[in-house]
């Protein structure tokens, strides 16, 4: 305590630099044992998606040896090969996109708009609506789930995009983010719209939207990730395994009782991850920045 | 929505910049407007969430089975969750879940983000995003990862551990152990987004108070304890609420690694809402189990939006 916590006031110039000097080498040092101890760490976290990724490039015969490896000897895409032509693979990647960028492109045009009207537009009941979207954002989708689906079901959506995408095209999170940001943006701009004539929806889509490409970037890529990922969604709503996305299709054929091998399975769980990673290694800095501050859900 | 009418702010707008059309009534121009901004949403809600609320109340008082009548039965399916005990299982498992998976998730998220927030750490932007990874993965791909690791015979971390004198045999068999392992994977998936929330709030406490301490002769744990973990408690009460709801809802990498076994020791809530409704087709009964995961969440969620409302308020300004 005492030696390392010197006031530098009380201290005479001289020892001051040699203190410094040393501290500095002690620093330098502590820095690297650091980085070290902790790249271990990270490495550690990391070991699920280090395996996902070096099993999916082993040969059969390598993936089921006793002892285990951790990386391949022999790099294989066969597991690749098989995962396309042993399953409707193909079709459910295709799902996915349709399913989670449906879901995404609807929720952010429903929700954007929605979300104008509260932040601009002054209409009676405006704050009556927004108390009840916000409350009804702490519903789980899990206890309504099966009134959905009769509904769905009602309408012959069932195994279908309708089905899949529909009911969450909008969303009560995404309208109440995009109000918050929208109340952040000087009122100068659109004011000065309207003067020019403009009607609210001009105002709205080329004012106010370019603005809010930060915000409906987040949204966006939280919206995509999340249906993407989700498993009881596509689960409830597709009956048949081809209908399914490539998350639940996966776990119906891998699951429990499943009958693909382990290697294709960790090929299949790179695919399935991998379009993810790439969207949020684009825009990583910004995507936690807003999950930060916001607290998204 | 239709009785709505705007309070008039802003002048008239002069007829002739209107394209030359002079609006019949400008009130009722305005209202539409509204209407038509709000509609698609409002219809989403409305029908998907909304509807399904209160549908979801009246079946759980019937004996809905998807085919025939639905004769009203009045309490008996509350009472049934409430005495049936592979029910009440479930939500002592779901309770069980909760307990182990918040706290672990808090240390975890706040040590690393601790870990990461020090300037001894070169590259902080790199662990930064390298640690939230596993949040953009899914659970039941997660599961994958951690079930092929965990294998008995072929599994890397299983060998490792023997290694060093630790058996652990099939977790995913073993009723002791599968509940930790369900939540292991679920720790490993969300600590990301939590030392991410951490991560803010540590950048929000004031160097100054750092300072201070420092010039009181405070080593690094003593500021620890008395800066940054009083300064961090609304934040903690934050993370604690949001993962306990999270919690609540666990399902995904349950389904895919035990189904809720060895001998229902992780069959949580939603498992159960999910084979009663979709598997045994008994509507009312689930929908009253999902009544009570409801409430449940509602009143995790009061809890969050009395305490940290105000948090998102005041952005609004």
């Amino acid at each position: 305590m005492t030696s390392t916590l010197s006031r530098p006031a009380l201290t005479p110039p001289a020892a001051s630099a040699r203190t410094t000097a040393r501290r500095h080498r002690r620093f330098k040092l502590s820095r690297a044992l650091y980085l070290v101890g902790f790249l271990i760490v990270t490495a550690a976290i990391m070991l699920p998606v280090i395996i996902i990724v070096l099993t999916a490039f082993k040969p059969a015969s390598e993936v089921n040896a006793y002892p285990p490896t951790l990386a391949p000897t022999v790099w294989t895409l066969d597991n690749f090969r098989a995962i396309f032509s042993e399953l409707p693979f193909a079709r459910l990647i295709g799902n996915s996109f349709v399913f989670a960028g449906g879901v995404t492109l609807f929720a952010l045009v429903f929700d954007s708009l929605a979300a104008y009207a509260l932040a601009r537009l002054d209409f009676r009941g405006s704050k009556v609506l927004l108390i009840v979207i916000i409350a009804s954002l702490m519903i789980p989708f899990q206890a309504t789930l099966i009134p959905i689906y009769q509904l769905v079901s009602d309408l012959g959506w069932v195994n279908t995009f309708a089905g899949l995408i529909l009911p969450r095209a909008a969303d009560a999170f995404g309208i109440f983010f995009l109000r918050q940001f929208f109340l952040s943006l000087p009122r100068d701009l659109d004011n000065a719209a309207r003067i020019d004539g403009a009607s609210e929806f001009r105002v709205f889509w080329s004012v106010v939207l370019p603005n809010a490409i930060p915000a409906l970037l987040t949204l966006g890529i939280f919206t995509f990730v999340n249906n993407w990922n989700d498993l009881l969604w596509p689960l409830v709503f597709t009956t048949e395994s081809d209908h399914g996305t490539i998350t639940s299709g996966l776990t119906l054929l891998t699951g429990p009782g499943g009958i693909i091998p382990q290697g294709v399975m960790m090929a299949g769980a790179l695919i399935a991850v991998l379009p993810l990673a790439i969207l949020f290694l684009m825009v990583q800095r910004r995507f936690i920045e807003s999950v930060a501050s916001s607290g998204l859900k | 929505m239709t009785t709505s009418t705007l309070h008039r702010r802003r002048p008239r707008r002069p007829p002739g910049q209107l394209g030359g059309r002079r609006p019949l009534n400008d009130g009722f121009r305005r209202r539409a407007v509204v209407v038509g901004f709000l509609a698609p949403a409002l219809i989403i809600l409305t029908a998907f969430v909304g509807w399904p609320m209160l549908s979801a109340l009246r079946l759980s008082f019937t004996d809905a089975s998807g085919f025939g009548q639905e004769t009203w039965v009045g309490l008996a399916n509350y009472a049934r969750v409430f005495t049936d005990s592979s029910i009440l299982q479930a939500i002592g498992n779901t309770a069980l879940y909760a307990v182990l998976f918040t706290p672990i998730a808090l240390v975890v998220a706040l040590v690393l983000a601790l870990a990461v927030n020090s300037p001894q750490l070169p590259f902080r932007e790199f662990f930064r995003t390298t640690l939230f990874l596993p949040f953009i993965v899914s659970l039941a791909v997660a599961a994958f990862a951690w079930s092929y690791l965990l294998d008995p015979q072929i599994g890397l971390l299983n060998y490792w551990l023997q290694a060093v004198g630790i058996r652990i045999g099939n977790v995913l068999e073993d009723p002791a152990l599968a509940m930790p392992t369900v939540v292991l994977v679920a720790v490993w998936k969300s600590f990301g987004f939590y030392m991410v929330i951490f991560l803010a709030g540590l950048q929000d406490i004031p160097k100054s108070l750092y300072e201070a301490a420092s010039l009181d002769g405070a080593n690094g744990w003593r500021r620890f304890t008395n800066v940054t973990f009083p300064m961090l408690s609304n934040t903690m009460a934050f993370v604690v609420v949001i993962a306990l709801i999270a919690a609540l809802q666990a399902f995904d990498q349950i389904y895919v690694l035990t189904g809720g076994g060895p001998y229902r020791s992780t069959q949580t809530i939603v498992m159960e809402i999910y084979q009663s409704g979709f598997k045994d087709l008994e509507l009312g009964f689930a929908s009253a189990l999902s009544y009570v995961l409801l409430v449940a969440t509602l009143l995790l969620s009061l809890v969050q939006f009395l305490f940290f409302g105000r948090r998102g308020e005041d952005t609004s300004s």
